[in-house]
């Protein structure tokens, strides 16, 4: 990779980048395939360690994985609905965070979850939290030569739960027209939250990180007032543009309804959990 | 023209040995280099799911790998679902529910049906039609074909 530099990339799912190359997004002059690196091909999941999820594992081993049901179910939500079977079958997660499409939907999915990315270089490795990753449509924070081995994942507090959604015109196999990620912490008493996270995609030309709308959460009850007002504040980061999958003002008021109904669903998680 | 490369693979139960460009998905070798033409093209960016194939037994787009990723992998095609003794139950039920019109995505929705059957004979109506989801028919209306895929796990679980 260091040697072609900008002029080679990784392959792994393929499910992107093959229709890009003979689109002519890009040209390259070497693919290089990473499926077989075992650091890339690592998946473990422990209570303790949390998880550490190699860039080129597919998604149906993120949601045929047991311990991962357990602990990330906001994870397997996505992994469930990127594509149909057939891309579940070699799209990875890593994967789509490289692409760094502003409707990737793993995204607000690794930021609501804390994802790091870990990256080697010729300079040596860095960890880079994942919300920094995206830097603009289709370009990510890598470095010539550089490439996304992993992404780690804390273990999950106590009493958490996350979950992502996405508004599509059909029920499966479409690119999200606005989609929202949550994770909420609830305090000892499982009615006020502790700290929360919001993520937002394709309604700005990077995923969103919405930070206020998550930290406004902290210390008041888990209930529709304060989903309401974090909503508000999500919608109030979404920058959207109009194009052929919907408009803006469309995309701003699925923000604010995909926004509450995470928090809800990530809120009951928690109180389960 | 860009150098080929020596892939062997196992297609259908057979070692098979081929010489392809590195940019050559497996859908254009497998159409286009060794004639096994029953894996359709439809869009070729994996969307349709027509060019659905098996590979070390995961359901994938065959417009999606690259032919050179098949070394020492075992690849079912269409071809590889019938047996010498008549059709699969999967492909008379497509017949007897005629679960097909004009014919281009059956072989990938035959494909797709058989990776779920073998894995999960026991489905339900919703558990098809979102395994399915990834294989676009223009001309059904998609219920024939959850009917035969239905009837066929029952047979297949039977049987």
């Amino acid at each position: 990779m260091a040697e072609k530099g900008p002029k080679a990339r990784a392959l792994a799912g393929g499910t992107d980048i093959l229709v890009q190359l003979r689109g002519g997004r890009f040209r390259i002059d070497r693919l290089v395939d990473v499926k077989d690196v075992p650091e890339m091909n690592q998946l473990s999941c422990s209570d303790e360690e949390g998880l550490t999820l190699g860039a080129a594992v597919p998604c149906y081993r993120v949601y045929e994985d047991p311990v991962i049901q357990r602990m990330y179910p906001g994870l397997v939500d996505v992994a469930t609905l990127i594509g149909g079977i057939q891309i579940q079958g070699r799209a990875t997660f890593g994967g789509n965070l490289c692409n760094a499409s502003p409707s990737g939907d793993t995204i607000p999915a690794l930021i609501a979850l804390e994802a790091s990315c870990l990256i080697e270089g010729p300079g040596g490795g860095r960890v880079l939290p994942v919300e920094e990753f995206c830097l603009a449509p289709g370009k990510n924070a890598l470095g010539d030569g550089e490439l996304l081995t992993a992404l780690r994942f804390p273990p999950p507090a106590p009493r958490s739960g996350a979950h992502y959604l996405r508004f599509i015109p059909r029920n499966e196999m479409d690119i999200a027209v606005a989609g929202a990620g949550a994770s909420v912490t609830l305090e000892e008493d499982r009615l006020h939250i502790k700290s929360a996270r919001i993520a937002l995609a394709a309604v700005g030309p990077t995923p969103i990180y919405a930070i206020e709308a998550g930290g406004l959460l902290t210390g008041r009850e888990a209930n529709e007032e304060s989903f309401e007002a974090a909503a508000e504040a999500a919608k109030a980061v979404a920058k959207p543009i109009s194009d052929m999958r919907g408009t803006a003002r469309q995309r701003v008021h699925l923000t604010g309804v995909l926004t509450k109904r995470a928090l809800r669903k990530a809120a009951a998680r928690a109180k389960e959990a | 023209m860009s150098k080929k490369t020596h892939v062997t693979t196992n297609i259908n139960g057979s070692d098979v040995e081929f010489l392809c460009e590195s940019r050559q998905s497996l859908l254009e070798v497998l159409r286009d280099v060794l004639n096994m033409t029953g894996t359709k093209e439809g869009c070729n960016d994996g969307n349709c799911g027509a060019c659905s194939v098996i590979v070390e037994g995961r359901l994938i787009d065959s417009c999606l790998m690259l032919a050179v990723e098949t070394e020492g992998k075992s690849v079912t095609t269409i071809e590889g679902v019938a047996s010498t003794d008549g059709l699969h139950p999967i492909q008379q039920a497509f017949l007897e529910h005629a679960a097909l019109q004009c014919g281009i995505c059956t072989p990938g929705f035959i494909v797709a049906a058989k990776a779920l059957l073998e894995r999960e004979p026991e489905v339900d109506e919703g558990r098809v039609r979102h395994w399915l989801a990834g294989n676009l028919c223009r001309c059904t209306g998609y219920d024939k074909i959850v009917r035969a895929v239905l009837d066929a796990g029952q047979r297949m679980k039977g049987g």
